[in-house]
Order: structure tokens, then sequence, then C-alpha cells
């Protein structure tokens, strides 16, 4: 390149780089960019230089012991709703915008907790296993890890997740929009393993399960879930599960709504009805235009959502992106992703990374050029069920405004002629 | 083919003799059999047939003592002003534009008001109120809703009892999906 083309660039940087930095943060730039502006700061580590830092040792390993990001990458973390009174009984976000793959890191997890996030010693954590079965059980740690183990990457969504988008867009950020959502591979036992040494009655139907948290959250599950893919899981993504996602024992229950699948798991009592808890009354039922609710509707939906491009990012110049997004189905797996640029008029199939697991976060990508016009981005998710996500507008002539939970819509982010991304209602 | 046999039959005593291969769903003989003192302790639910409900009572004005010095900082006086969840009220709301959820207008069972109390309230110590408390902090809610009287005693015979005025505004089993969507991929009509 001609040093005066390349001067031409720089300006071209740092103009992009002024433009841009406020919305997307230092951390979510792609290399080349975090080149762009170590030169526009003068440190001098571009080529032709030799970076400074291949000039001299690193730091020694175990620095630190149990390692993290970047310091580069700081701006990654989960951020905080700000609807609840208390800090103990809310919920935070998956930086979504950041992730790349299916895999969510286990620090940036979303939370949902109901009182807080106790520190239980693993040593006095016991599971209780009781009602109508042959033999009531008390479990330890460690005899839970005894049993055959079972590894499974699933998604974790909360049934909330979206629900500041019925009436308008609110959400700045897929992290605003879409953030109650995470991906692990959750390790365990299956529940049916610890029900068979209990030996369940033949009129047991319902299983309540209860934390040991200071909401002592409650659910009640069908035995039908119980028996089929149900995990009682101690480790995710190769670790110990986090304080904050039920350490030392939680629930996993594959494709259900996140508040079913109880933490800091203590009790499992097997009945012939479901208790009726306060989180499965009062709460977490979905309240329908005639003023009925539904109840126990814990399947989440197939669902999809861009990430990049999408709310807050600024496209720098026209040309190549790749549109690059997440979709799932609590019905088991995603077979198709579709996106469209112009709002739903026109559509084309995105590729799927394979292989595609049942009940797992699914990436899909699409090469795009953008034109420099504006753009509506949409993905639309189809499960093997057959089942296509719908727009937001047939979902609300059915359920209404007030249903809070399941909102499983379509979801648009429009391009704007100056490359700004934002969350908009089509 | 001395050397062989020597082998396999160390092989085989290797296998039989430290390693058993279990049948899947066999008996692990993991966990111990918990007592019923053990159950007791943690079996704290209340489903609507009131299995589990404790010994003791509780009246309104009891409960209104209760309410008064462990619920209305974050409920309010009345149930309806604090920043926590409303309790009180939202009766005939739930089918118009703006529905408010409460004990009164939304709650199915007056058992599920005994179950969370106890195990979840005071937000702040849960589990602290004696049976006889929670009994009467229930009345006490379910009297500012109009749902009992002021001279009611709850207990565990008497409140399974109560029908709550949502009883029967649940729906089961799900009946989603909801909507059959078609997945057109050209000239399609903009948001279908």
């Amino acid at each position: 390149m001609a040093d005066n083309n390349r001067t031409d660039g720089q300006i071209e940087r740092r103009q992009f780089l002024k433009r841009t930095l406020g919305a997307v943060g230092v951390a979510s730039l792609p290399l080349p960019i975090s080149q762009a502006l170590a030169a526009s700061n003068g440190s001098g580590n571009l080529a032709p230089n030799v970076p400074k830092w291949t000039l001299t040792q690193g730091e020694p390993i175990l620095s630190p012991p149990y390692g993290h990001p970047s310091r580069f990458e700081d701006g990654v973390v989960r951020t905080p709703t700000d609807l609840t009174p208390t800090k103990t009984s809310s919920w935070s976000f998956t930086p979504l915008q950041d992730m790349n793959g299916t895999i969510t890191p286990n620090g940036l997890v979303f939370e949902r907790h109901h009182g807080g996030v106790p520190d239980i010693d693993p040593d006095q954590h016991q599971l209780m296993l009781h009602g109508m079965v042959e033999k009531p059980i008390i479990f330890d740690m460690a005899e839970i890890k005894r049993f055959p183990q079972v590894s499974m990457k699933r998604f974790l969504e909360c049934s909330g997740n979206t629900l500041t988008e019925w009436k308008q867009p609110t959400g700045k950020t897929v992290q605003d929009t879409h953030g109650l959502l995470s991906c692990c591979e959750w390790t365990g036992v299956r529940l049916s393993t610890l029900l068979r040494a209990a030996g369940v009655r033949d009129k047991a139907k319902w299983i309540l399960a209860e934390g040991a948290d200071a909401a002592a959250m409650t659910r009640s599950i069908p035995m039908e879930k119980a028996l089929d893919d149900a995990l009682v899981v101690y480790a995710q993504n190769g670790e110990a599960l986090r304080p904050e996602q039920g350490y030392p024992l939680r629930l996993i229950l594959p494709g259900f709504e996140g508040n079913t699948q109880i933490k800091w798991l203590r009790r499992l009592e097997v009945s012939d009805a479901p208790y009726m808890t306060r989180e499965e009354t009062s709460k977490y039922t979905d309240l329908m235009p005639d003023g009925s609710a539904r109840q126990f509707t814990y399947v989440m939906e197939a669902k999809s959502v861009i990430t990049f491009p999408s709310g807050g990012h600024t496209l720098p110049e026209k040309g190549f992106y790749e549109i690059r997004g997440l979709a799932w189905s609590g019905r088991g797996k995603v077979t198709r992703v579709d996106v469209s640029v112009d709002g739903g008029r026109n559509w084309t199939q995105a590729k799927l990374e394979g292989p595609v697991e049942p009940k797992a976060l699914t990436a899909f990508r699409l090469p795009w050029r953008w034109k420099g016009g504006s753009a509506l981005l949409q993905s639309r998710a189809i499960d093997e069920t057959g089942y296509v996500q719908p727009t937001l507008q047939a979902l609300i002539d059915v359920r209404g405004l007030n249903s809070v939970y399941h909102l499983n819509a379509i979801q648009t982010w429009e391009v704007s002629s100056d490359g700004g991304v934002s969350n908009v209602h089509v | 083919m001395f050397m062989y046999k020597t082998i396999a039959s160390i092989m085989f005593l290797f296998l039989v003799g430290t390693v058993t291969v279990m049948a899947q769903d066999e008996d692990y003989g993991l966990g111990r059999e918990a007592t019923d003192k053990e159950i007791a302790g943690w079996n704290i639910d209340v489903p609507p047939s009131g299995e589990g409900l404790p010994d003791g009572s509780g009246s309104v004005p009891e409960g209104k003592e209760v309410y008064q010095a462990q619920c209305q900082s974050c409920h309010g006086a009345d149930g309806k002003s604090g920043q926590m969840d409303r309790l009180v009220g939202g009766k005939g709301t739930l089918a118009s534009d703006s529905p408010v959820k409460t004990v009164g207008s939304y709650w199915p069972y007056a058992t599920t008001l005994y179950d969370y109390v106890h195990r979840a309230m005071p937000f702040h110590s849960p589990q602290s109120l004696s049976p006889d408390q929670t009994y009467a902090v229930t009345a006490y809610v379910l009297h500012l809703n109009g749902i009992v009287d002021e001279g009611t005693t709850l207990d565990a015979n008497s409140l399974p009892k109560i029908k709550m005025p949502n009883r029967d505004g649940f729906v089961r089993p799900d009946p989603r999906p909801d909507v059959d969507a078609e997945a057109c991929m050209s000239d399609c009509k903009s948001g279908k």
C-alpha cells in the first residue's frame, strides 16, 4: 500500500473509531480494529514496527492460577435489569452480542434468583427424595457423583426473556432484549436414575423440586419430563456449577422455562398432583386477553435472534458482513433458520453450524453485503416439529399484551443509512 | 501358545477379579434411607389438599399485628402501596388493559399463600414465622381482600376449604403452539 493511501486509510480508521467506540466498546472490536486503536494511540506496535510484547518475556504460568479473560475484554459482562426493587430477587443478562459459537462461558451465564445466591458448603448439602416412593432417600454430594454420569449441551432461557418487547421496542442491545439466554454443557446424573433408586409408586405423576436458597424456590415437574431427559447436575462447561447457577446441585430440564430448573436443589417430593406453588400460580403463568391464565407453560418454543449486527452496533462502511445469530427450540432440534434484510418480505436460508443438537443453541450465519441504505434484519427459526417462529403481531393476536412470558417472536434490527443498528418493531 | 494362554488367563482374572460391569438400572446402593425426622424438617410444602399444614391457628386481628410488624414496610399498610408485590385489590381487572394480579384477584389457592409466606417471607428472614403467625397473617391478607371476614380464625382444617375468587381462572394443559405460521420465502407480506 502506498504511503498516501495508508494515510487516507488511517484517517478513515480514526473517524470510524470515533464513530463506533461509544456504541460498541473496545472489548468487542475485532483484532484489526484493536490494532488500529493502538496505532492511533501512538503505541507503535503495528507493522513495520515489532510489537513491544514480542521483545520481552510475558507473564509466568499461573498468572493467575484460575485464568480469566484478557483485560481488553473487561467490558464483556452481565448487566442488571432495572425492573426489580431488590438485587437478590432479580436478574442479569448474558452479553449475547459478544458471544461467539454456542457455549456461554460460566461467568457470563445469565442469572435469575428469587432469594439471592446462597453460599453452600457442598459437604453440608444433601438431596432428599421422598413422597410417593418405596424408599425415601438422602444423598450426599459424593454419592450423587458416583452415579453413572451424563453430559449434555442444552440451552437455558428464562420464560421472561424478551418481556420488555411486547408493546414497543425497549431494549437497546441484544443483551437487553434476549440476554436471559445461555447454553452450557451440563454434567450430572439422570433424574430417572435417582427416581429408580427410590422406587416411584405407580400413581405418582408429579415431582416437587425445591431449592436450598432463601426463596426455597419450588416448582412442580411432570413425571413424564422427569423420566424423559431431566438431569440433576453438578457441573457446567467442565467445572463445578457456579454459585449463581446452583452450586453444588441443580435441576436441568432441557427445553423448559428456566425457573423450573431449580438451583441449589435440596429436595424432590413425588406426588400424584401438582403443588400449586406461588411460582406456578401467581408467577410464571400467562395472562390471556379474556382474563384467564395459562398454567404450566413449560416449553420454550422455537426462537432465534441475530446477534451481529444487532442493537448498538455500528457498521463502519459499506461492504461485506456476516450476519450471525442464535436459534433454539425447547421441542428439539432447529432444522432451519431464514434471514431477511428487508423486514420480512424476502428470506434467505442461513447456514447452520453442525452438528445441530436438540434443545441447544444453534449458530446460524449468512454472508451479506451492506450497500449503505436502510435495512431491516430479521431471523426466523423452524424446528423439527415444523413450528415456525412467529411474528410479534401474530403472537399478540392470540396472547394480547399482558401475558408477560414466552415472547418468542421474530426480532427486527434496523440498520440505518449511517450504519447505526437499533431495535425496531415493523 | 502357552504365552497367549497365560496372557488370556491373566486378563480373564483381571476382568473377573476387579471389575464388575453392571447392567443399567441396577441398584447402585447409593444414598441412605431418609428418616421421618429428617423429612419432617424439610417437608414444608402445602399443596391445595392442605396436606402438611401444621397444628396451630391464627386470627385476622392477630394477623394484623404480624402484618404490621413484618410485612407492611414492603407491601404497604393496605397491601396495595408498597414497593414489593401488591397483595390486595385488582378484582375484575384481569381482562382489562391494565391487569392487577394480587392474592385476591389472581391467586387460585389459599394454601399457596400459607406455603409461600412460611417458606420465603419475611424477605430478610424466611422461615422465621411460627405456624400460628403464618395462619394469622394469611387470614389477614385474605381479609384485606374481602375473602374472609374479620372474625375468621384459620387452621389446618379451615384453610384448604377457602375458595379463592380466581380458583377457576387457570387453563391447563398448555394449548400452545398458538401460531401456525407459514415460512413464506419471497414477496411476503411484510411483518407476516
